[in-house]
């Protein structure tokens, strides 16, 4: 193993990985967004909009990552939209990631049972009283384990930003396996620095999947 | 009228070449279920069981899974692997083998959880009847996680199949490659077949993923007890 | 003659397109009276109390509160149902609430009343089923029983005109029924005035002015509870009665 080359490119991927991070963390914020967004259209059951959310939904969900990115990158330029890498990553990583988030966020509503909403109803509440006050902050708290692995999933789903030109850690690595044939060194820093970025990350969202589970006010209607 | 460029899918063959590229992803993706359906039975009963030096191994086995993206992975397999053993291994093999570690890593996941997840009375009782452990799992055990593992599963292929995407990047021939070279070699008689070969592509992807995902939804809500 | 506070007038409930649950119920209670209607599983005990409070739509026939027809007036719903208290079997408590936040909930947010005066009321209330000190507390650290007296006091903190109770006690085990029933029976003396579905046979004699014994989805005895008890008229109430006692099966 040669370390000084090892040593000599460290920053080339700390410069990578600051990318990915970069590119991964709007995305993951966008798609939150999205994905709350989506999600209360399809509660509150707004007509047209509903139809439109499923159907992407759906097409989001049922394609991969790589195909939505040539799209982006290589297709729509053909009829005059032009956006760079970056922004390609962004916007692919948001139409993903929307979805996975929309999903978690409904199926953490469809959890709350039943009997929550009419106990409400019956202490007078209206359906928007029941809905903020009692039903969303469940929601919340039982999706929480899949925004996490969702975060996971979609920083994962960043390795495929090369093939749009994207200077990040399979660009660089691939780079200098092509240019100095160091494939092991290469392929090292590449595990690390996936290690170093997921690895806490990881670890946290377990953290949070424990303590939501035992130790959150979960629990419901269990005897 | 301007030319929309559509007809780059009907010239030719060259439809039938993508549909051709398609039918190497779906192979990959299906020879890769198969073997992590098998693999996987039997690391989830490996990890119910008592010893904890299997059960750590099978732990950091599954967080390596989990946190590394299989384009990684097929990275590790498909450059590591050739130069240290000499052998000049398939990009096709190469994804198999990949997909196959990710695949069985994650069916054993929701065998093991499948498996906890059956009160403990019921092997109890079935003990209690005389059953031996292989009467046990076969006959009172695992049909009972077979409900819980069948949507899961059928979920699992799904995202295989969308995975199979990546392996263009390893320089296997499947739809995303003969789609590039359908691009490539009509680039001066029709410059923006990218976005139709694109845009077919994705569809395609949809066409295959799509009914698979309905079915997991579906399997979900006929098999809950 | 006195006015009934709840009424119904031949109401008739299906679901979907299987025969009704509830056929031609007329139905009244007083201000003061206790009701306990009791009957096999499936007769539609649970399903009319849901329909009172209208949490299931009703196919024909009228609801009455106070003289008022109100089954059909989507619109003020949720004020019908801040009068007409319910409490229902499984522990409905909001589990991202503390029990003074579960209590507290309703009269702040739905009658806009003043924090402090609810607060102070809801301490009182609590203290009165026992449970000041767990005030502080999350529902899943309490037992069933104290989940079910929180509930109770959930539903008294918005002073509904009547109560209704749906087998409160059916979900809990045996040694923590008694603490809940306690707080009925005291409700029942002061004077509230409560629909109550319950298999408590005990219960439901030391507590009801009036039985109502449903079968099948119909009214089959309306008596007073020594009648009921002692000497059921028809058939079907005495095959009911019986099975609650072992040593009527004929060997």
């Amino acid at each position: 193993m040669d370390f000084e080359f090892i040593f000599t490119y460290i920053p080339t991927y700390i410069e990578a990985a600051k990318l990915t991070i970069k590119i991964g963390a709007c995305g993951i914020a966008g798609a939150f967004v999205v994905g709350i967004i989506c999600s209360l259209i399809i509660e509150l059951k707004i007509p047209v909009l509903r139809q439109l959310v499923q159907i992407y939904i759906e097409l989001s969900r049922n394609t991969p990552l790589l195909i939505q990115l040539f799209f982006l990158y290589f297709g729509l330029p053909k009829v005059g939209i032009v956006l760079s890498s970056k922004a390609c990553g962004v916007i692919g990583l948001i139409f993903l990631g929307g979805s996975y988030m929309a999903e978690g966020f409904r199926t953490g509503i469809e959890n709350v049972p039943k009997i929550q909403r009419e106990s409400a109803y019956s202490l007078g509440m209206t359906k928007k009283q029941t809905f903020w006050k009692i039903v969303m902050p469940q929601a919340v708290a039982t999706s929480v384990p899949v925004f996490c692995a969702n975060v996971i999933f979609l920083l994962k789903e960043t390795s495929v930003f090369s093939a749009v030109a994207l200077a990040d850690l399979m660009y660089v690595t691939k780079d200098l396996i092509g240019l100095y044939y160091k494939t092991d060194e290469a392929l090292m820093m590449l595990v690390v620095s996936y290690l170093v970025i997921l690895l806490p990350i990881s670890l946290v969202s377990s953290w949070i999947e424990r303590r939501v589970r035992y130790a959150g006010f979960g629990n419901t209607g269990s005897v | 009228m301007q030319d929309s460029g559509i007809q780059v899918l009907f010239d030719g063959i060259n439809f039938f070449r993508l549909l051709e590229g398609l039918w190497a992803s779906i192979r990959i993706a299906f020879t890769s279920m198969l073997f992590s359906v098998v693999l996987g039975l039997f690391l989830g009963m490996v990890m119910t069981g008592k010893n904890k030096a299997i059960r750590f191994v099978c732990r950091v086995y599954l967080e390596v899974v989990r946190i590394m993206p299989q384009l990684v992975l097929l990275f590790l397999v498909y450059f590591g692997a050739a130069k240290h053993f000499g052998i000049d291994i398939s990009g096709e093999m190469a994804a198999v083998l990949v997909f196959t570690f990710w695949g069985t890593a994650e069916m054993g996941d929701l065998v093991r959880s499948a498996l906890i997840s059956i009160p403990k009375h019921q092997y109890e009782s079935g003990y209690s009847l005389g059953f031996s452990k292989i009467q046990l799992y076969l006959h009172i055990i695992l049909p009972q996680t077979f409900r819980r593992l069948l949507p899961s599963a059928v979920s699992l292929l799904t995202r295989m199949v969308k995975t199979t995407s990546l392996v263009v990047l390893i320089g296997v021939v499947e739809v995303v490659k003969v789609g590039k070279q359908i691009i490539d070699a009509s680039r001066f008689e029709n410059p923006k077949a990218a976005i139709w070969v694109y845009g077919a592509i994705f569809l395609l992807y949809f066409a295959v993923c799509y009914p698979i995902s309905k079915l997991s939804t579906v399997l979900e809500k006929r098999l809950k007890d | 003659m006195e006015q009934a506070i709840l009424q119904t007038v031949a109401l008739t409930k299906s679901f979907d397109a299987s025969p009704p649950v509830l056929k031609n119920i007329t139905f009244s209670i007083k201000k003061g009276e206790v009701v306990v209607v009791i009957g096999p599983s499936g007769c539609g005990k649970s399903t009319f109390l849901r329909c009172l409070n209208l949490l299931e739509p009703i196919d024909s026939g009228e609801i009455l509160l106070d003289g008022k027809e109100i089954s059909s007036d989507k619109k003020n719903i949720h004020k019908y149902r801040e009068k007409i208290g319910m409490v229902f079997q499984s522990y409905d408590l909001f589990p991202h609430k503390t029990v003074l936040e579960n209590v507290m909930l309703a009269p702040v947010l739905v009658q806009k009343k003043k924090k402090e005066e609810v607060k102070k009321e809801a301490e009182a209330l609590l203290d009165r089923v026992g449970l000041l000190e767990k005030k502080g507390m999350y529902p899943r650290q309490l037992s069933g029983g104290q989940k079910q007296r929180v509930a109770i006091v959930r539903t008294l903190m918005m002073h509904p005109e009547v109560l209704l109770l749906d087998e409160i006690t059916a979900a809990l085990d045996p040694e923590m029924v008694r603490e809940v029933l306690q707080v009925v029976l005291e409700l029942a003396r002061e004077g509230m005035t409560m629909v109550i579905v319950t298999h408590e046979m005990d219960f439901a004699k030391a507590v009801a002015d009036r039985v109502i014994f449903l079968d099948k989805g119909e009214i089959v005895e309306e008596e007073t509870p020594q009648e009921f008890f002692n000497y059921p008229k028809t058939e079907r109430a005495k095959k009911f009665l019986n099975t609650f006692h072992f040593e009527a099966l004929e060997i």
